[in-house]
């Protein structure tokens, strides 16, 4: 009997052998560089000079592992690693597929040009507390949570950029933003709570947690077990992670209170988790039941657009206008995942993507403001038109994107969504869409003609300068932000295989399962 | 077994989601503690719930004699417990720095970040 139990046991058939290729660690790739990194800097506590440097160099590599991953993705199909060498579905996979990829590789950009802005923005007291560490422990998060290939895993991906997010939004220690925090914190904590709860009926019913195996099973299981409460539960505690109306109020009263750099780091990234984990449960793996929850998802995309942007109508405070507006772009991404097909999904990748740019922006503008304007009230606000041109043309340019006007990368996503949902008769979603795209330019617009535009009353006058850190960042993603709009091609090209990809995941499960797995 | 268990969790639940319903943050923190242990009591029963049924396939025979207890969400509640252990630890600081900032542990009284009485936004220059 004891031999049984022996080293001589045959695993073979349950262990990869060949050795994974060059580009297989591509995948692994961004989620240890930035844990090493992260690591690297807690290590050097003492030296908080050398912070700023370690994180630039360590985003900029991020940025050309993830643009190689995206490369290699977009010319050979998905890519998988397993760990441990156990063969999937023992083993978790690490896959990154088109729609992984291009999240993974916009986040790493945003992160990169906010740790350029975070140079003017971060103080050293920021720098003791660890704003550069938790930074790069944040990106390990949103890496690994765009990568994985294992609901499970999807959730410890969850909690790390949460934890991480939560360092950086108290980093301060005001009044303000512990009171920010603890509504963040408390309420992301139930989302994750709630995704978990779904993670372990999904496991009771499935009995597998890698997501090509979960594709596969849920065919054979439609009858039998009950997949449209499962992937509503899913739902529910993504939407709540993507802040959509009626569980969105976390992020109006957090986002506001921290660092201008966190504010554009949330306001880009972890929203947009949420919605690529939507995407990616509601179309990969449950693509049936997407279409019968579609009708609920619809109705809270549309009340999302619109009470975010009637949300942003009424306030006075920049940052705060800018946290309702990225709600009301949440909505839009949840009409496109409702109205499914290669527009809808599309459609929903692409808002995704022109909104982590976008956002990510007018917060940059939104500190610049505060810091020329000594006020984040738009009521006090004026005359900065005088004080820096450039820097109003900028602002200007991703207030027309933000609201979705051409030749902005606002304009196509927009477009794809009002005919998708025009395309399958939803002309009320198609009416939301427009009436979210108006509302946004009355309140872009009035946030420029009085901040901007408006002659300044005290303190104005003489123009100033800002220095190539502070300005270089808003350049650069406005200048993305153009070019999109301008030459949308290869992004679209990209993004309807992405949304191909999803919605036919044939790539994806062979890739986890080379030999048609078990 | 199984049915008790699924009574337990479902009393869980309803204990925390009454706390958490509470405007005060420390109630509000006990819930989100019972809320931690419901859903790994509830994917501890998912697993299935067998007593002295070591999950070993003896040898000779391609599967389990009898039904044994799933060790994977054992192991899935292990990680679930240390992550909502440490998010516990954090929030209890939090809460208790709040209480100290602040001066009051009702979240009703928690303006400072969304004041009461705002002004509203100009109407014109």
């Amino acid at each position: 009997m004891a031999a049984s139990i022996s080293p001589s046991a045959d695993l073979s058939a349950a262990l990869v052998h060949a050795l994974p290729t060059a580009a297989a660690w591509l995948v692994i790739l961004p989620v240890a560089w930035c844990l090493a990194i992260g690591a690297l800097l807690v290590m050097l506590r003492r030296p908080i000079g050398l912070h700023p440097t370690i994180t630039i160099i360590g985003l900029a590599g991020l940025v050309l592992i993830d643009g190689l991953l995206l490369r290699e993705v977009a010319e050979n199909g998905p890519l998988t690693m397993v760990m441990g060498r156990w063969l999937p579905p023992f083993g978790i996979a690490f896959t990154a597929d088109l729609a992984g990829a291009l999240f993974a590789f916009t986040a790493a950009l945003v992160a990169l040009v906010a740790g350029v802005f975070s140079l003017a923005d971060v103080n050293d007291s920021g720098r003791r507390y660890g704003f550069y560490p938790l930074l790069m422990l944040l990106m390990a998060g949103v890496s690994g949570a765009f990568l994985t290939g294992d609901v499970f895993n999807l959730y410890v991906w969850f909690e790390v950029l949460l934890i991480s997010s939560f360092g950086l939004l108290v980093l301060g220690s005001e009044p303000e933003q512990i009171d920010g925090t603890v509504k963040y914190g408390f309420l992301n904590l139930v989302a994750t709570t709630l995704f978990l709860i779904a993670t372990g009926y999904l496991y009771a019913v499935l009995g597998t947690l890698n997501m090509a195996d979960i594709a596969k099973k849920a065919e054979g299981l439609r009858n039998s077990a009950p997949l449209v409460t499962l992937a509503g539960l899913f739902m529910l505690a993504f939407a709540m992670k993507a802040a959509a109306f009626p569980v969105n109020f976390w992020l109006p009263a957090s986002y506001h209170t921290p660092r201008v750099v966190v504010s554009a780091l949330f306001g880009g990234l972890l929203t947009k988790v949420g919605v690529y984990a939507l995407v990616r449960v509601m179309v990969m793996l449950f693509p049936v039941e997407r279409e019968e929850l579609s009708f609920v998802l619809a109705v809270a995309g549309a009340l999302t657009m619109i009470v975010g942007v009637l949300g942003a109508l009424a306030q006075t405070d920049f940052r705060r206008i800018l946290g309702y507006l990225i709600v009301s772009g949440i909505g839009s991404m949840l009409a496109g995942i409702a109205v499914g097909g290669p527009g809808g999904i599309g459609g929903a990748i692409f808002y995704a993507l022109h909104s982590m740019l976008v956002m990510t922006g007018l917060y940059f503008a939104s500190g610049i403001a505060m810091r020329l304007g000594a006020s984040s009230s738009i009521a006090s606000l004026a005359g900065l038109y005088r004080r820096h041109a450039g820097f109003t043309a900028l602002t200007l340019m991703l207030c027309f994107a933000v609201s979705g006007l051409p030749p902005f990368s606002g304009f196509w996503p927009k477009v794809m969504l009002v005919k998708a949902a025009l395309d399958i008769g939803a002309w009320w979603l198609a009416a939301a869409l427009l009436l979210a795209g108006f509302l946004t330019t009355i309140v872009t617009g009035r946030l420029f003609l009085l901040a901007f535009w408006r002659e300044g009353t005290h303190a104005a006058g003489e123009a100033v300068s800002l220095s190539p850190a502070t300005l270089g960042p808003l350049a650069v993603l406005t200048g993305l932000t153009l070019l999109i709009g301008l030459y949308p091609e290869p992004l679209l090209a990209l993004i309807q295989n992405a949304a191909a990809g999803l919605a036919e995941p044939s790539a994806y499960v062979n890739s986890v399962f080379p030999g048609g797995g078990p | 077994m199984e049915a008790w268990f699924a009574l337990l969790v479902g009393i869980f639940f309803s204990v925390a989601v009454y706390l958490m319903l509470s405007k005060f943050i420390i109630r509000v923190l006990l819930g989100v503690a019972v809320l931690g242990n419901a859903v790994n009591l509830l994917i501890f029963t998912g697993g299935r719930l067998t007593r002295g049924v070591p999950p070993v396939i003896p040898e000779g025979a391609g599967a389990l004699a009898a039904p044994a207890a799933n060790a994977l969400p054992q192991a899935l509640i292990l990680t679930a417990i240390v992550i909502s252990f440490s998010f516990f630890a954090f929030l209890l600081v939090l809460s208790w720095r709040a209480y100290n900032e602040l001066a009051t542990d009702n979240t009703d009284e928690m303006r400072v970040a969304e004041p009461v009485n705002e002004p509203v936004p100009p109407l014109g220059y």
